[in-house]
């Protein structure tokens, strides 16, 4: 078994178990939200979990529009809010 | 007793609630289902002038532009967008017919101006021919528009009530039998759209009201804006008025404000058939990579359909039916019921209350003149009276429509 090791979300080191998706590290480390609407600025996060929704979109390695819940981290991801 | 019943919440219905409520009429406004739960949510918010030929609908269209802005300004709330259309031509064939269509839309007052696409929109494809570029089509969102028109308009909703039947005093309607019970009233506008055949057949009248449905493709929201206007294709003018009952699309694409990217336009003639139909949103994918090719990377996220209420001579049929009066029609606006919401409305709280009080009244004759152009010749005829009175309830807009085409009883 890989050793678990660390993304980086807008400058803070996220733990991630080998296999995890971006968005199931955030969740377990406590991040909920990571875009806001853009008229209103409400919290978007993870909803439909399956890729369906496209309310979990950030930006990977300076890739826009990624969708966290599909996408299983690497070692070193630099991670910050669409 | 409510002045009025409005059949349907989506926004034709809402907009007959707004300008009857704020001509000093009280409404109560029924939906079978939910707030712009029919084919109000499932278009794409279009308030075009481009696409019409000089007529009578166009001229309710250009009313309904002007109305659209003074809603956003009094009402609000509903990302109206006064973005501007661009039709775009792929070849100097198309451009010639396109720009002799702006050139006689232009003296119905529309502005429109001939430019370079490429200009307007920077990731246009190359080569195309050129594009009319037209500054009074914009966007709204038509959810968010039909329940901000019913919220400000004061009139009480009522969802989940489905329409069963009439209540008739002789020929004249005097309220709706409800599944919840009968509610009496002055007058029923039936905004019922694609439904609206079903409902005016409980009064034993034929109002053909059929279903085109449309495939709407939704792409990811992306980061940075690729398409600044409403683009389309100028197919999509013949299109729109074609008779064809099979497959038609032509390309429409626009941005919306959540970042979004709307795909059409489909029409066909299968009912209401709600089964994805995976070729239709293969054409709607390819038709607009053709004119964007920057969309070829793009994720579609998803697709809905919707089914415009046609009628077969394209025409709306807006105004009080003399098979029963009492019921006015306010429906069969195909594709472009969210852009000729307002006028719509207006028009129907103008007929409501044109004869001052006499609403619910059955002594008035009826006279076969009733719907012709305003000469004011008639001094029953209430559109004559419209035309005479001027001004639209303070918006200042004159109305001098030919509502003629519009009248129910051409379908008697």
């Amino acid at each position: 078994m890989t050793a678990p090791f660390e993304i980086v979300f807008s400058g803070r080191p996220i733990p991630v178990r080998p296999g995890q998706t971006i968005g199931a590290a955030l969740h377990a480390a406590g991040i909920r939200s990571w875009r806001t609407t853009r008229i209103n600025g409400r919290p978007r996060g993870l909803f439909c979990g399956i890729g369906v929704c496209f309310d979990c979109l950030l930006t990977v390695n300076g890739e826009p529009n990624v969708r966290a819940c599909l996408t299983v981290a690497h070692p070193g991801d630099e991670v910050t809010p669409s | 007793m409510p002045d009025v019943v409005v059949i349907g919440a989506g926004v034709v219905g809402a907009a007959c609630a707004y300008y009857a409520a704020r001509a000093g009429l009280s409404v109560v406004v029924v939906d079978q289902g939910t707030v712009a739960g029919g084919t109000t949510g499932a278009g794409e918010g279009n308030v075009l002038v481009s696409d019409k030929e000089p007529g009578p609908e166009l001229d309710l269209a250009l009313l309904s532009s002007g109305l659209w802005a003074e809603l956003a300004a009094a009402v609000g709330g509903f990302e109206y967008e006064p973005k501007g259309g661009l039709v775009v031509a792929e070849t100097p064939e198309v451009l010639t017919a396109l720009t002799g269509l702006a050139a006689k839309q232009e003296s119905s007052g529309v502005r429109a101006a001939v430019v370079d696409p490429e200009e307007y929109e920077p990731h246009i494809a190359r080569g195309l021919a050129g594009a009319v570029f037209y500054p009074q089509d914009a966007q709204v969102q038509p959810m968010l528009a039909a329940a901000r028109l019913l919220r400000a308009s004061g009139a009480e909703v009522r969802t989940g009530v489905r329409v069963t039947g009439f209540a008739r005093s002789g020929d004249r309607v005097t309220g709706v039998r409800t599944d919840e019970g009968e509610l009496r009233a002055g007058a029923v506008v039936n905004a019922a759209g694609t439904w609206a055949g079903d409902v005016a057949a409980l009064a034993g009248i034929n109002l053909p009201v059929l279903p085109r449905r449309g495939f709407i493709l939704v792409t990811e929201p992306l980061p940075e804006p690729l398409i600044r206007h409403k683009v389309y294709t100028a197919a999509y003018v013949t299109n729109v008025a074609s008779e064809d009952e099979g497959l038609e699309t032509s390309a429409v694409v626009e941005g919306t404000p959540a970042g979004t990217i709307l795909i059409g336009a489909s029409r066909e003639r299968v009912g209401y058939d709600r089964n994805i139909a995976y070729p239709v949103l293969a054409r709607l994918a390819e038709q607009a990579i053709a004119l964007f090719p920057a969309l070829a990377g793009k994720q579609a996220i998803r697709a809905y359909c919707g089914f415009r209420p046609y009628c077969p001579d394209h025409l709306p049929v807006i105004g009080p039916d003399p098979r029963a009066p009492g019921l006015y029609h306010a429906t069969g606006h195909e594709g472009a019921g969210i852009g000729l919401a307002p006028a719509t409305g207006l028009l129907i709280s103008q007929l409501l209350t044109s004869s001052s009080g006499q609403l619910g009244s059955s002594d008035r004759p009826v006279p076969s003149s009733r719907f012709g152009s305003s000469s004011g010749s008639d001094p029953s005829d209430p559109f004559a009276e419209l035309s005479e009175s001027g001004g639209l309830g303070g918006s200042g807009d004159r109305l001098d429509i030919d509502v003629f085409p519009f009248r129910p009883e051409r379908f008697a």
